[in-house]
């Protein structure tokens, strides 16, 4: 237990609404080691996101507690930074702006004794450029980029003050299939090179396995974890991979738990029955 | 099994497409020459209208002047009668009240945007105030304030603070929270998150409203100028209806409307100018 990054024991969170008590999480334990990549996935309403948040330090627990390095959390902190589906960068800042905005913050700029720490903060923001491929938009602002390279700048952006744990919350979700695959291989680069813990929520079973050491799979109705599955890939991904029998029959299993917890369920024959009669009362129409 | 098809094969013969016109595309796009054109046209037709009217000798001209008559009395007013002095005095006003509820209004619409507790405070307070007319304050304005400069200030003051400041909030709350929340778990406090992402993010916003409410603010100048004036375009008006100077004032109305389209164009100038970042 003294080699877990972060502890997550006995976690419930209840949100509350003008007419019901909603669990959103029921007691949720996990420890994670430095330098994983954990992928949450589990259908809408399991509370991956709400973790996430929690972990953040965006959102309280009700109960339980959550340890960083054996400190409770207690808000949001430079440790844990997080990249979000879309809309966090600032329009109004170009993309060195943005990837520079953490050096305004007093809780950065007071540990900035020195010129040479300036500048190797300098040189951190552009090596950060460099490695999303953001060199030729330096001077760009977001509203020029695509959203492919909008979701690098906010990558570069938390990568920055080079935290422990990256959190990230669906951050492709909203790109197209191709520019996902660009970024799932540049996100386990930067992995490898930066060497910070990830935490990744999203709905996509696919990307959870070829980017996550260890998949946490969430079941809905109350919010919690129902199995952990660990992915036998190495280390050094490429996309061949994900025609590989292991993967898919990984990503069959996944599919399958995600659909008996959900508790939402295709009845194909159902389903075929309504389109036959659909097409007899035609014919009579016609 | 590869199940390619030749591309070739697939090739349909070409047929001509129509030409459709993108006249009504819903939202459909407009060359700028077209739209400046039919900008003209909109503007110009009612003032060929009224000429038309007006020269077929279809009006009386006491209660109906034409164009001609109408910018003969602009001239006139700006040769002997002080038009400038009436324009200075009127924009003097419109200024100061306009000035004074935005430096109450943005600190204030920020605050309520911001913080729950001011919200649920203010708001129902201030949505029941902006409900009441601002020209019945007029007979408590001139029981309190008299009849000094300020009085007119603070009417034109009162017909459009309270809306400024539920805009304002307004233009505040629509930050989206993710940019907020990438600011907090950057570390950033809170003063850092107002000053650096909550104010600078709703800037345009907030600029917009402020273009809106000085329109708004030269609407109540004619009201104001009820209150004694004796200067004033709005005053101009009401003393021209006391002589039956109908060309008056159709020339001061007039006037006001120029004023107001100046300034807008000036505050959308200065939008596009300052928020160049802004997708359009």
């Amino acid at each position: 237990m003294d080699n877990s990054c972060i502890s997550i024991r006995h976690v419930d969170k209840q949100f509350e609404t003008r007419s019901q008590i909603i669990q959103a999480l029921s007691d949720i334990n996990l420890e994670i080691r430095p330098n994983e990549f954990i992928t949450f996935v589990g259908a809408s309403g399991c509370g991956k996101s709400t973790l996430l948040r929690i972990l953040a330090g965006l959102e309280t627990h009700s109960d339980g507690e959550i340890l960083l390095h054996d400190q409770p959390i207690d808000g949001p902190g430079v440790d844990r930074a997080m990249v979000f589906q879309h809309y966090s960068l600032y329009p109004w800042m170009t993309v060195m702006q943005n990837i520079k905005f953490c050096r305004q913050l007093k809780v950065i700029s007071d540990t900035v004794y020195s010129q040479s720490d300036v500048e190797a903060a300098s040189g951190r923001a552009d090596a950060l450029l460099n490695l999303m491929g953001l060199k030729a938009f330096t001077e760009s602002y977001p509203s020029q980029l695509s959203g492919g390279m909008q979701q690098r700048v906010a990558i570069a952006r938390a990568l920055m003050p080079r935290p422990d744990i990256l959190l990230m919350d669906e951050p492709f979700g909203a790109l197209d299939a191709q520019t996902r695959e660009v970024m799932h291989d540049l996100i386990r680069h930067v992995h490898q090179l930066e060497k910070s813990t990830i935490l990744f929520v999203t709905h996509d079973v696919e990307e959870a396995i070829y980017l996550g050491s260890r998949i946490v799979l969430m079941a809905p109705r109350p919010g919690r974890i129902d199995s952990i599955y660990e992915v036998p890939l190495p280390d050094r991904r490429h996309q061949d991979m994900k025609l590989e029998p292991e993967f898919i029959e990984l990503k069959r299993e996944i599919l399958a738990r995600i659909r008996e917890t959900s508790g939402v369920q295709t009845d194909l024959d159902q389903l075929s029955r309504l389109t036959q009669g659909a097409q007899a009362g035609q014919g009579r129409v016609g | 099994m590869n199940a390619k098809v030749p591309y070739e094969a697939v090739k349909a013969p070409l047929r001509p497409a129509r030409k459709k016109s993108t006249w009504w595309v819903i939202r459909g796009d407009l060359p700028r020459r077209t739209s400046v054109i039919l900008a003209t046209i909109g503007l110009c037709t009612p003032f060929v209208i009224w000429w038309l009217y007006t020269a077929a000798g279809l009006a009386n001209p006491l209660f109906m002047p034409g164009p001609g008559q109408v910018v003969e009395r602009i001239w006139s007013w700006w040769n002997g009668d002080g038009l400038l002095t009436d324009i200075g005095i009127s924009t003097y006003r419109v200024m100061a009240a306009f000035l004074i509820s935005a430096v109450i209004a943005l600190p204030l619409g920020l605050y309520i945007g911001t913080f729950r507790p001011v919200q649920s405070t203010l708001e129902p307070l201030i949505d029941f105030i902006r409900y009441m007319p601002a020209v019945a304050f007029i007979p408590l304005v001139m029981l309190w304030v008299g009849i000094a400069e300020s009085s007119k200030i603070l009417i034109i003051f009162i017909g459009t603070f309270f809306q400024m400041v539920l805009m304002v909030a307004e233009d505040v709350r629509r930050v989206p929270m993710a940019q907020i929340e990438a600011a907090q778990t950057m570390g950033a406090n809170r003063a850092e998150l107002i000053r650096l992402v909550i104010l600078p993010s709703a800037r345009p916003a907030i600029l917009d409203t402020l273009r809106i409410t000085v329109g708004w603010a030269w609407t109540y100048l004619v009201v104001a100028e009820l209150v004694a004036a004796n200067s004033g375009l709005g005053y101009a008006i009401l003393r021209a209806q006391r002589y039956m100077h109908t060309d008056k004032i159709f020339a001061g109305i007039l006037l006001i409307g120029l004023i107001g389209l100046l300034t807008d164009q000036a505050f959308r100038w200065a939008g596009r100018r300052a928020f160049h970042w802004q997708k359009r």
